[in-house]
């Protein structure tokens, strides 16, 4: 199974029917398979904080959402999670490409990736970071995870977990 | 006719079906009006009604009027393309356009200038769109509950406030008893 495929199948294990994006290159391969996928509902967004509204209907009309958007996101979704996911305590994956770390060839990448991990610490939200490929084999329980304790949790994907991919 | 009697004038159509409503004055009218269980009402995050409407219509099949105010929708413009390419047949979005920041002190909004959110709706794509002034608002959106076409209702009125209270409702509380009248 392709990593990609392993996503995916943890996505549907755990029930999770709804499913917003914003593409990242890094995301590319999940967003197709996503999209492939007969028992989840894909619906992109133009921006990520319009998505997460997207996921709080979904997620109070019954279905489990998660959101797939890049790092520079935070900076947009910062008011939406605090206000609409945390405010009114609801789950949310946050499957993140994690952009500007080693091997990335865009400068610009780096200035949002320095604050990355620092404004997720300031938000107490439950963070984890997939390095290497086997760092996947977390996933299941990371989803399990989020629909227990009713928080926004992001799982950062590095360059160096695609590439191994 | 101002936002505060709209809401007065189809509160009755609204009880019997789930209600996203804006942040700010027009949650905290509603509330005032006629606080239902059906009614999610938004203590933050503006721009989201329309969003938090489409997301609740396509995970399940009762019928959802997001009310929202044109200043809401020009702050999250994707919004109405993203409605007009994953219709929902059972979506209401009415946006209550009265051409100001109502719950900011009425600072005028460009929807009260240039630019008309019933040419921008159409534009994005969304076939079943209609302006009517606000005194018509009651009849239109009773017709659009009874047609099964997801529809977009830009009801034009005039800006203008009434006083009232802050919901000290806590947000978990307006999310549990709203999902309980969801799955009811």
């Amino acid at each position: 199974m392709s990593v990609n495929e392993e996503i995916v199948s943890d996505l549907v294990a755990n029930k999770i029917e709804f499913v917003t994006s914003v593409p990242c290159k890094q995301l590319a391969g999940v967003i197709d398979t996503i999209e492939a996928c007969p028992e989840i509902f894909h619906i992109p967004s133009n921006k990520e904080d319009e998505g997460m509204g997207l996921c709080a209907g979904a997620f109070m009309g019954g279905k489990r959402p998660a959101i797939i958007m890049q790092n520079t996101a935070i900076g947009v979704t910062i008011n939406t999670l605090a206000t609409l996911i945390q405010f009114y305590r609801m789950p949310l994956p946050m499957l993140i490409s994690y952009r500007g770390e080693l091997g990335e060839p865009v400068a610009c990448q780096v200035e949002m990736a320095v604050h990355t991990k620092a404004l997720l610490a300031q938000f107490n939200i439950p963070t984890y970071h997939f390095h290497h490929q086997d760092d996947v084999n977390e996933l299941d329980a990371i989803l399990k995870h989020t629909f227990m304790c009713n928080k926004p949790v992001a799982i950062l994907t590095d360059a160096s977990f695609w590439k191994e991919c | 006719m101002i936002r505060s009697e709209i809401l007065r004038d189809i509160a009755p159509l609204l009880c019997d079906h789930l209600v996203v409503c804006n942040i700010g004055l027009p949650s905290q009218e509603l509330h005032m009006i006629d606080d239902q269980p059906t009614n999610f009402y938004m203590l933050g995050t503006m721009g989201l009604s329309s969003s938090i409407g489409l997301g609740l219509a396509l995970a399940q099949d009762k019928k959802v009027i997001a009310i929202d105010g044109d200043g809401s929708v020009l702050t999250n413009f994707g919004t109405l393309s993203t409605i007009a390419n994953n219709c929902a047949d059972n979506f209401i979005l009415l946006i209550i356009d009265n051409g100001s920041y109502g719950s900011t002190g009425d600072q005028p909004t460009y929807a009260g200038k240039k630019t008309s959110l019933t040419a921008v709706a159409l534009a994005c794509g969304c076939e079943n769109v209609i302006e009517c002034q606000a005194e018509e608002t009651g009849a239109v959106l009773k017709s659009a509950l009874e047609g099964d076409k997801m529809t977009i209702i830009v009801s034009k009125c005039k800006s203008g406030n009434i006083k009232v209270p802050v919901i000290i409702m806590d947000p978990v509380v307006i999310r549990d008893r709203f999902m309980t009248a969801v799955k009811a």
